[in-house]
């Protein structure tokens, strides 16, 4: 009970996070199950601030682990994004070009 | 002019971190409004550009305002690295993404849902000695973070390797008992860690310990999963990378991750339902992989004589029918057979037959990958159906032809209730007046069991590679 109160907002964005998700995205037509994906795909790729947020603070006068772990995530993190988010796009495209 | 709006009721803020917080904002109303949007046929581009406009906000913001704790911003030598990283990341994923061909896009997407992981990991892995191990709930959501990004990097190369045919199916039933062992490993040395007392540095050894553990069992975990299963994989593989985010985002309070991490995992939790549902099969049977062991009366003989088609009496039967229903499967992907495919279609339409596609749920290798395919060799998509529109349809067909797919279409889900695929939801393909069936070779499909479908009185077969029999039968029905 004290961990609820202590984590009273973090859970209730949990919750109704969870709800609206799933209110968003039910009743997908099966066509754009696979551009869904990798669209949201690509969002998961929002761990990239963090990878800017850690390599931001850190020093980088010298060469640590942890600077070129922090690199390393923010490029594997914008691989999802950039190619997340084009991949998605050229899908979709060649949805549209059928419509005509 | 950080101060401007001052302390006000004691609280600190200043117009830097004001602005950084409402892009975070703005950004999160983005993803939702773009994956509002990209749940719509006509608007579903535009969706995806709109989440892609929130990244690029949160991403700059982020550089510019962005201050630790002691209020210093991100130092200039700091922006060129950051920069410099995201250059190489967009160049790479960008070719990667314009080279790809359609049919390696499950591939393709668990590759990235790989590289999404790795980061969460990487991320929570940096942040843990920073962490305050005062506060459970920010030692919690480091180490949920490693962990569930650990499992989705690992599970996802794995996935990719599978699809790739890099990698091998590996069914054990040793494999429940270490997976299991492997969880309760997982859990121990996360129980540890929070309740030691130690400090982060002297914990370091636990966080990596906790680290390779995890990533075996990402390994592990999708080892003895494949074939159709594939879509069911790619999907919570999907979610798991989402929820990584999500928790790092807790470690960060930061909306936009966490909300951002919760879409994807809530986005890819509906779609592991909806595969799992296709095949009537539970979550938890999937990941233990019970399939194909066989049930009592899966292995019973076989209904007769598998009957062969002539290529000349196939294209007359086609060119000469009113109404003809494609269902296309997992071996048409595998053969890269859709132009082929939509060739014969075209020349069958041409003739004034009313050419349809009927799409399981679970055609293909990843949720909706039939579709895709089918796209990219300009099937207008209109013409195709999904299972419980075409359904009704079936007995006034003249024509069902059936390429590479074998499970979708086994009657026994519905006549045998002894049958391993008992209920799963199929096409009614032997409701239909005549049944040709393209097939590789006389083997069983996924599930290990014989299909009537393939011995009905109605059914005729032609064996060979898809494209290659699509091709011949187009050039039969054009010498007609």
């Amino acid at each position: 009970m004290v961990y609820f109160f202590t984590y009273k907002e973090a859970i209730f964005i949990i919750a109704l996070s969870v709800f609206l998700g799933i209110e968003v995205i039910s009743h997908v037509p099966s066509v754009l199950h696979t551009p869904l994906m990798s669209g949201a795909n690509a969002i998961s790729g929002v761990i990239i601030i963090g990878g800017i947020i850690l390599v931001g603070h850190s020093d980088a006068s010298r060469l640590s682990l942890e600077l070129v772990l922090g690199i390393l995530a923010i490029i594997f993190a914008t691989l999802n994004v950039v190619g997340g988010f084009v991949v998605t796009d050229r899908m979709l495209e060649m949805f549209k070009k059928k419509k005509k | 002019m950080d101060q401007v709006i001052g302390n006000l009721n004691g609280v600190d803020f200043t117009l830097g971190g004001t602005l950084l917080e409402l892009s975070y904002l703005l950004a999160a109303l983005f993803f939702v409004y773009g994956l509002k949007l990209l749940s719509h046929p006509e608007t579903a581009r535009k969706g995806n550009f709109y989440a892609a406009i929130g990244m690029f906000l949160a991403i700059i913001t982020t550089i510019l305002l962005h201050k630790n704790a002691q209020g210093v911003g991100i130092p200039l030598v700091n922006v060129w690295i950051i920069l410099a990283a995201l250059g190489v990341g967009s160049v790479v994923g960008w070719i990667i993404a314009l080279r790809i061909k359609m049919t390696a896009m499950p591939q393709l997407v668990s590759f990235y849902n790989a590289t999404g992981g790795a980061a969460s990991a990487l991320v929570a892995l940096l942040e843990f000695p920073n962490a305050d191990m005062n506060n459970t709930g920010s030692v919690l959501v480091t180490i949920l973070g490693l962990i569930i990004g650990s499992i989705a990097f690992s599970g996802s190369m794995i996935a990719y390797g599978k699809l790739d045919g890099k990698v091998g199916d590996i069914f054990s039933g040793m494999m429940k008992y270490v997976n299991i062992f492997l969880l309760l490993v997982v859990v121990a040395i996360s129980v540890f860690i929070m309740t030691s007392g130690q400090t982060p540095e002297q914990l370091n050894w636990a966080i990596y310990l906790l680290l390779a553990v995890s990533l075996v069992y990402g390994v592990m975990f999708v080892m003895p999963i494949g074939g159709a299963d594939m879509p069911v994989v790619i999907s919570l593989l999907n979610s798991l990378s989402g929820v990584a985010a999500m928790m790092a985002g807790f470690i960060y309070n930061n909306q936009a991750m966490i909300l951002g991490g919760i879409l994807v995992g809530a986005a890819g939790t509906i779609l592991t339902i909806l595969m799992c549902n296709a095949m009537n099969r539970s979550l938890l049977n999937v990941i233990i992989g019970s399939f194909g062991v066989g049930g009592a009366s899966a292995n019973k003989d076989q209904v007769g004589d598998m009957k062969e088609i002539t290529m000349s009496d196939a294209s007359i039967l086609l060119s000469y029918s009113k109404s003809v229903v494609i269902v296309p499967g997992y071996g048409l992907a595998v053969a890269q057979a859709q132009h082929a495919c939509h060739e014969l279609d075209v020349i069958l339409s041409g003739k004034g037959v009313n050419v349809r596609y009927a799409i399981h749920p679970v055609a293909g290798r990843m949720p909706g990958h039939m579709n895709v395919l089918l796209a990219e060799a300009d099937v207008p998509y209109n013409q195709l159906f999904e299972m419980e529109s075409i359904n009704p349809d079936m007995p006034h067909t003249d024509v069902v032809m059936v390429i590479g797919a074998n499970d979708v279409v086994n009657p026994a889900a519905i006549t045998d209730p002894g049958s391993p695929i008992a209920g799963m939801p199929i096409i009614n393909a032997h409701l239909a007046k005549n049944i040709i069936v393209m097939k590789r070779g006389r083997g069983k499909g996924y599930a290990g069991i014989e299909n009537e479908l393939f011995f009905d009185a109605k059914t005729r077969l032609l064996f060979g590679d898809a494209k290659n029999t699509l091709q011949n039968l187009v050039n039969e029905i054009k010498s007609l």
